[in-house]
């Protein structure tokens, strides 16, 4: 019997979720926990697959590297993953791919990071490459608060970048769009007084009907990123919908009732799939 | 039933937990991750690292 497994470190409610869904389809689905890999050691593998859900950026692209050097596959893949979870290669593979996105700035030296924020206009954003959940993102309203948000990241340990993105300001909410292999499977709104509308940090989400535009766009982006499971963010914008982020370990606790989309389930059989074609 | 590594309040936890599932401590708020069910192991989980995410 082919084998799935599921790397993590930290058990989130989706991680459980899968367990649980793949327990009920009686779909055998080995935990790897990341801590526990020694990269050159003798690997015994039960699996084909492995579905990455490491939530650590840097232990995830180490780990997923290690199994597709011993000859597994991946979901989502070394190439998505490093795409995906660094949001500088992500401006620039959907910009080189014509994908309507934030205007988006990259500066490698403080001095650079002011001038192009003011070339930028206010406001404008500034955020980390990797990670998450709105964390150490900073909307910069005026030339005093570019000064003291750039000084203060210069001495922020190995921070020798600066993302600097033009502010689109939302109707209350943007849109996430959960993808499966380019095709948009269900979508929500994340609504929230806030301009930081991750429901990790108090956003609400309820269902997004998916129309032509959502569909092309997420296709595209897709393509562009290459074809796996994603949750692609987009901004309603007065010129149409505009790539924000591209997701490719995406939480989706709070999106499974309001779309009425099982979304574990399909994850799964997506992952099924990627084993047979890997047999 | 154990105790909080954190706060050493005594902690049982819910059928439906699972090996290495992260809770609450209700007492001191500490998220502990569950290390064994069976004798019942908690470790204070690891904090909120800059690359986590999804």
């Amino acid at each position: 019997m082919n084998k799935l497994g599921i790397l993590f470190s930290r058990m989130r409610k989706e991680e459980k979720l899968l367990l649980e869904k793949a327990e009920r389809k009686k779909i055998k689905l080995i935990h790897i926990d990341t801590r526990k890999i020694i990269m050159g050691e003798k690997f015994e593998t039960e699996f084909d697959v492995i579905i990455d859900r490491e939530i650590s950026h840097n232990l995830s692209l180490y780990a997923i590297r290690y199994f597709e050097s011993l000859g597994l596959s991946s979901v989502n893949s070394f190439k998505i993953a490093s795409r995906c979870g660094d949001k500088v290669y992500t401006s620039l593979i959907l910009d080189k791919a014509n994908i309507p996105n934030l205007k988006t700035k990259i500066a490698f030296s403080a001095e650079r990071a002011i001038e192009t924020i003011e070339s930028m206009g206010y406001p404008c954003v500034i955020k980390p490459p990797v990670g998450s959940w709105g964390r150490m993102i900073a909307k910069i309203n005026d030339q005093e608060a570019a000064e003291a948000i750039i000084e203060q990241k210069t001495f922020m340990p190995g921070n020798t970048i600066y993302y600097i993105q033009e502010y689109i300001k939302k109707p209350g909410r943007d849109i996430r769009v959960f993808c499966i292999k380019g095709e948009s499977i269900c979508a929500i709104y994340r609504n929230a007084d806030h301009w930081i509308t991750n429901t990790a940090r108090g956003g609400k989400a309820t269902n997004c009907e998916i129309n032509n535009e959502i569909r092309s766009l997420c296709e595209a982006t897709s393509k562009a990123i290459g074809d796996g499971l994603l949750a692609i963010d987009l901004i309603e914008t007065d010129n149409g919908l505009k790539v924000n982020e591209v997701n490719h370990k995406m939480e989706f606790r709070n999106s499974i009732d309001v779309t009425g989309i099982d979304i574990p389930m399909l994850m799964l059989d997506y992952a099924i799939k990627q084993m047979r074609e890997h047999n | 039933m154990t105790e909080c590594p954190v706060c050493a309040t005594s902690i049982s936890i819910n059928s439906g937990v699972v090996k290495n599932e992260i809770i609450d401590c209700e007492t001191c708020g500490a998220e502990l991750e569950v290390i064994e069910l069976e004798p019942l192991n908690l470790e204070e989980a690891p904090e909120e690292q800059e690359d986590w995410g999804e």
